[in-house]
């Protein structure tokens, strides 16, 4: 299905013939308490309408206050995508009516945004098969500016509840306002067939990094950060940029990555008929991993953007930008690289702490005493398991870095056996307290009497003389099930190598 | 008491502020002698095109008189009122307030009833001032005549047949008539001044960014202000020192403290003016002015070299395209500021008629039957100049245009401390005279708009009568130095005064309405 | 020659949002023609040497503290609404891009 009707071209050979060129806008909804010029409250999921003042509902009368807090976040963005600070920059007024922008213009930043001229580097993946190896890509930004949210729509009638059909429509302006940042890059060029791998990889660098600097929930699947991919397809390197399309509501990292190589594919498909490729705004659904027309871009509105009379310029103090950039948190990618090292992860064990989104948590529970690799185990491993079998983050699991690391050291300890700890994990995770209160409370400690565990190997030998034939005749592997016998008889409560040496003493083989 | 009620309307703020202290009066008692005053001249409420002023859009007269008896309440129990608590005041229907209509003058806004109060409303209020109501205004303060109020003409009260100057023709025609001793303008070309000369009462457009416009229902952002009107210059400051400091809600608030204009005036009602240079605007007199208005202009002139000051003719050369640059920056920013009259969230509404009828087109029909000739003229001239391949050569160069006359003022007010001239051209013309010639209806702001392009503060007094109709002076000043207009005003007032033998005022016709 | 046709002004009645007749727009084209003969003068005063004044007073970097402030209630937002439903504005069916 094609807006144009001429089907799709397989990647791989569009990819052979066209050099595709990427453009990535990135909307991110700041996590201040007020919204961009008032101070209405920006609760993500409050009642409709109750988010609202006189200026974000756009009244007559009422004027902006620019809010401090997202200004200083929208130069720690700036600083950490590289970019120069504009030492002077006004908001314009972007104007085109819609129902769900109160005063029917956008208060943004045209010609003067407050960060410009900057880069990020991404690390590209290597693919799954392995067949294209990893890269460094330097995604350059052209700039970063600030706006506001518009409302949101509920479209009422019709069958699909979507737009087109509808009947009539009920706006909600609690996200009217909200403070957005637009981080725009240059074209991306020299990706070749790796474009979707790129696209992706920078959106999840930006996420990353715009988490680091904790100015945003970053959330895809709440709309607090939302892509728009723009693409084009051209013969070859050396010809000029092709007629891009520009897909909105790109809202999952996979997304981008399937729009990507779903748009290079439509192009190419049009190319080929001999047609042209139409500038206009398409739509990503994600159910069918397609996208659609919207508006066409030949027949833009004409903005009228003029600087924003209701607001002064921004002249930031430089020593303020200063010391704004003396304090960002390391670039996420190089606190990766200095955390492998430091921990001896091998690249695939890194990869999967870092999918698990366990980086953080290993490193807590590092630096409450417990050794890099335990500690990965435990975040990688039965803590993941636990969390998605609860449907929860691996971060909001009743458990904390300090208590896995108390745990861990009972288990280095030789106080614990993996069984045992797992089993402390289960009282700690019931709420129970911490590893050592568990422990006591369930009497899970091994067994250290080694009168006990004595009387326990004899009798075992006793009761199972045919075993203990099999070992005297050199088979030393049945000695598992007299071990087994006496773990069985502990409880468990034993440690397994112990009663290993027992048998192999008692028995005399 | 033994003052005749009736009275009462004919007294300035400042000597009801002394009769109120002094218990000769109570607020009670003023605020009905004004409702008394506009029930008797203001005409029916639903009969706009009738013989009354129509100065007042709406009328709260239960709201007023609580108010008033709050206040009465408050100074029995010696609670620290301000000079102006219990005075009755008018506010132009452009500034919100909760709970009462503010239309603009607009079908746009017919019946909405604003959930907050404008911060000036919140200080008049806070001062205890006594709000009567909301003034008549040229629809969303587009005119100089009120004509285009949705609601009907204000009427002048010199002559019924003539305009009370616009846009805020109902706030001056409101203290011309006595139907209230103070009120709120706006001012975004001259909407304060030109009706204060008109009607032979003062007005006063502070420095931009004065007066909170928080609540000041915009027309153009970066010239608008809010200002107080009156009938004395005293009574004038006294409002400005009410109305006018930082306001955290508007980002274009000066945070400085107010200059002492009530200081200002006292002194300056001593009628000496000795050291003060007075600069007189070459291009703001001779060819287009009225003879009657530049025989009274030549006569402020001596009273002002009576007074001391030293007087002298200079020459701002870029102000002659003031008015150029005016009249594409105010429509393109109103343009943009009347967008959200959209029939989406608040007033008119029109659905057209058939099926499937979309937002868009409800926003098209609401906005043609919601808006006026005039506004709709400027938002579409305004659209034009904004457009992409217009801008620069329109609205790009009246910026910089903007950027010249405020370097003419800045060089002016290197050499004296004021400037004076005419408001307007002309005195009150007849009601109708300029409705279908928008350009000459323009011409008319070309002395006031240069103190909006510039932010400067700018007062309108009367300086006499010109075949019975009042002459207005202006007097500008630096920014932020709005005092020296009080000092000039009240020193120019007190000699007139004398010279007339009472306040210009004292010579409107009573009002008999329309002669048929 | 006129400074703007009546095709024109059709488009910024569009762009605009408000309907005209014929005979609106055939009036509007001779006063905003007369207008902008009258205004056209300011491209000529100046050059590019002389900078654009957006804001008449010179303040900058006037911001407020991320506070919340006492706004409005459902009940207050939606009292002027021409309709409303669910705690929301009612509107029209929009047409055009999705939100």
């Amino acid at each position: 299905m094609s807006a144009q009707g001429v089907g799709l071209v397989d990647y791989d050979e569009a990819v052979s013939r066209f050099d595709p060129v990427l453009g990535l806008e990135v909307h991110v909804e700041l996590n201040t308490k007020t919204k961009m010029f008032s101070g209405a409250p920006t609760e993500f999921g409050a009642e409709p309408n109750t988010q609202v003042d006189p200026t974000s509902l756009g009244l007559p009368g009422a004027m902006p206050v620019l809010n401090a807090k997202a200004l200083e976040s929208a130069i720690r963005i700036g600083l950490a995508l590289n970019c120069s600070i504009a030492e002077r920059c006004r908001f314009a007024r972007k104007n085109y009516f819609y129902p769900d922008m109160p005063k029917n213009f956008q208060t943004s930043q045209y010609d003067e945004p407050i960060a410009f001229d900057g880069h990020l580097d991404v690390d590209v993946p290597a693919s799954e098969d392995g067949s294209k190896p990893a890269f460094t890509y330097r995604v350059q930004i052209e700039r970063a500016h600030m706006e506001e949210d518009t409302g949101k729509s509920l479209h009422v009638g019709g069958s699909t509840g979507r737009i087109h059909g509808a009947e009539y429509s009920l706006v909600d302006y609690n996200r009217a306002g909200i403070p957005l940042i637009e981080i725009v890059t240059r074209p991306l060029e020299g990706t070749g067939d790796r474009a979707p791998d790129v696209a992706r990889a920078y959106v999840a660098a930006l996420r990353d990094l715009l988490r680091a600097l904790e100015v945003s929930d970053v959330k895809m699947e709440q709309g607090s950060l939302r892509c728009d991919v723009n693409l084009s397809l051209r013969p070859s390197p050396d010809a000029p940029l092709g007629t891009r399309s520009e897909t909105k509501n790109v809202n999952s990292l996979r997304s981008v990555e399937r729009a990507v190589r779903y748009e290079v594919s439509r192009h190419a498909a049009v190319l080929d008929a001999g047609r042209k490729v139409v500038q206009e705004t398409r739509h990503w659904h994600e159910d069918t991993g397609l996208t659609t027309a919207g508006r066409e871009k030949s027949d833009a509105e004409d903005y009228r953007y003029f600087p924003e009379p209701d607001l002064v310029p921004i002249e930031p103090d430089p020593a303020w930008v200063e010391q704004l950039r003396a304090t960002l948190p390391e670039p996420p990618a190089q606190r990766r690289k200095r955390l492998q090292a430091e921990w001896g992860f091998s690249d695939p064990e890194f990869r999967d702490t870092v999918n698990a989104g366990a980086v953080e948590l290993v490193e807590a529970t590092v630096a409450a005493g417990a050794p890099p690799a335990a500690a990965r185990k435990w975040w990688t491993g039965e803590l993941s398991r636990r969390a998605n079998a609860e449907g929860v983050e691996l971060s909001a699991l009743a458990v904390t870095p300090a208590a896995v690391a108390d745990l861990q050291a009972l288990v280095d300890a030789g106080t614990l056996t993996d069984r045992l700890a797992r089993e402390a994990l289960d009282g700690m995770l019931a709420g129970e307290g911490g590893a050592a209160e568990v422990v006591a409370a369930r009497g899970l400690a091994v067994v250290s009497d080694e009168s006990a565990l004595v009387a326990a190997v004899d009798a075992a030998i006793a009761a199972n003389p045919g075993v203990v034939e099999k070992i005297r005749g050199g088979k030393v592997q049945a000695a598992g099930a007299l071990i087994g016998a006496v773990m069985k008889e502990m409880g468990g409560k034993a440690d397994a190598a112990r009663v290993r040496e027992l048998v192999v003493e008692r028995v005399g083989a | 008491m033994s003052t005749p009620v009736a009275e009462l309307v004919r007294w300035d703020a400042a000597r009801l502020s002394q009769a109120l202290r002094a218990g000769v009066v109570s607020s009670e008692e003023v605020t009905r002698a004004h409702l008394d005053r506009i029930a008797a001249v203001d005409g029916p409420t639903g009969d706009p095109d009738g013989s009354g002023v129509h100065a007042f859009l709406h009328v709260d007269a239960e709201g007023a008189l609580a108010r008033a008896r709050q206040v009465d309440a408050d100074r029995a129990s010696g609670a620290e009122l301000g000079p102006l608590a219990g005075i009755p005041i008018g506010v132009k229907d452009v500034l919100t307030t909760r709970g009462m209509p503010t239309t603009c003058g607009s079908r746009m806004l017919e019946g909405w009833v604003p959930p907050y109060d404008a911060t000036v409303v919140r200080e008049l209020h806070a001062a205890g001032l006594v709000v009567l109501g909301k003034t008549n205004m040229d629809e969303f303060a587009m005119g100089s005549t009120t004509e285009h109020s949705a609601f009907g003409v204000t009427r002048n009260p010199w002559d019924p047949t003539r305009i009370p100057g616009g846009s805020g023709g109902g706030s001056a025609a409101a203290l011309a008539a006595f139907e209230a001793p103070l009120t709120i303008g706006s001012d975004t070309g001259g909407s304060i001044r030109q009706p204060a000369a008109v009607t032979g009462t003062v007005g006063v457009k502070p420095t931009y960014g004065a007066v909170s416009r928080y609540g000041l229902v915009a027309l153009a952002s970066s010239l608008d202000q809010a200002g107080p009107c009156a009938r004395t210059v005293l009574d004038t400051a006294l409002l400005h020192a009410v109305i006018a400091g930082h306001d955290p809600y508007d980002s274009t608030s000066i945070p400085a403290a107010v200059p002492d204009v009530v200081g200002a005036a006292r002194r300056g009602a001593d009628g000496d003016l000795s050291g003060v240079r007075v600069g007189v605007v070459r291009e703001l007199s001779g060819e287009g002015y009225e003879p009657g208005v530049l025989a009274r202009f030549a006569e402020a002139l001596d009273e002002l070299r009576a007074a001391g000051a030293e007087v002298v003719e200079l020459s701002l050369p870029n102000i002659v395209h003031a008015l150029a640059a005016y009249y594409l920056i105010l429509p393109s920013e109103a343009s943009s500021n009347l967008a959200k009259f959209d029939g989406m969230r608040y007033g008119l509404r029109v659905v057209p008629d058939g099926e499937h009828v979309t937002a868009e087109q409800v926003m098209r029909a609401t906005r043609a039957a919601g808006f006026g000739d005039e506004a709709k003229r400027r938002i579409v001239l305004g659209t034009y100049a904004l457009s992409a391949g217009y801008y620069d050569a329109y609205y790009g160069s009246a910026q910089k245009v903007r950027t010249l006359v405020q370097r003419d003022f800045t060089d002016a007010f290197g050499k004296v401390d004021v400037l004076v001239s005419p408001t307007a051209p002309t005195v009150a013309y007849r009601l109708g005279e300029k409705l279908d010639d928008p350009l000459a209806m323009y011409a008319g702001d070309v002395a006031t708009i240069p103190a909006n392009l510039a932010g400067i503060p700018g007062m309108s007094l009367p300086a006499g009568l010109s075949d019975g109709l009042p002459v207005g002076l202006q007097v500008l000043a630096p920014q932020q130095a709005d005092d020296r207009l009080y000092r000039v005003g009240a020193a120019l007032e007190a000699r007139l005064v004398a010279k007339w033998g009472g306040p210009l005022l004292a010579r409107v016709p009573e009002w008999k309405g329309v002669p048929a | 020659m006129s400074a703007i046709s009546r095709a024109e002004v059709e488009h910024l009645a569009r762009l605009a949002r408000i309907d005209m007749t014929d005979e609106e727009l055939d009036r509007m084209a001779g006063q905003l023609d007369a207008v902008l003969d009258a205004v056209a003068q300011v491209a000529s005063v100046v050059t590019d040497d002389v900078p654009a004044t957006s804001h008449p007073v010179p303040l900058t970097n006037v911001t407020r503290p991320d506070v919340v402030r006492p706004g409005l209630s459902a009940e207050e937002a939606l009292a002027g609404a021409p309709e409303a439903e669910d705690g929301r504005f009612r509107v029209p069916q929009i047409l055009g891009e999705e939100a």
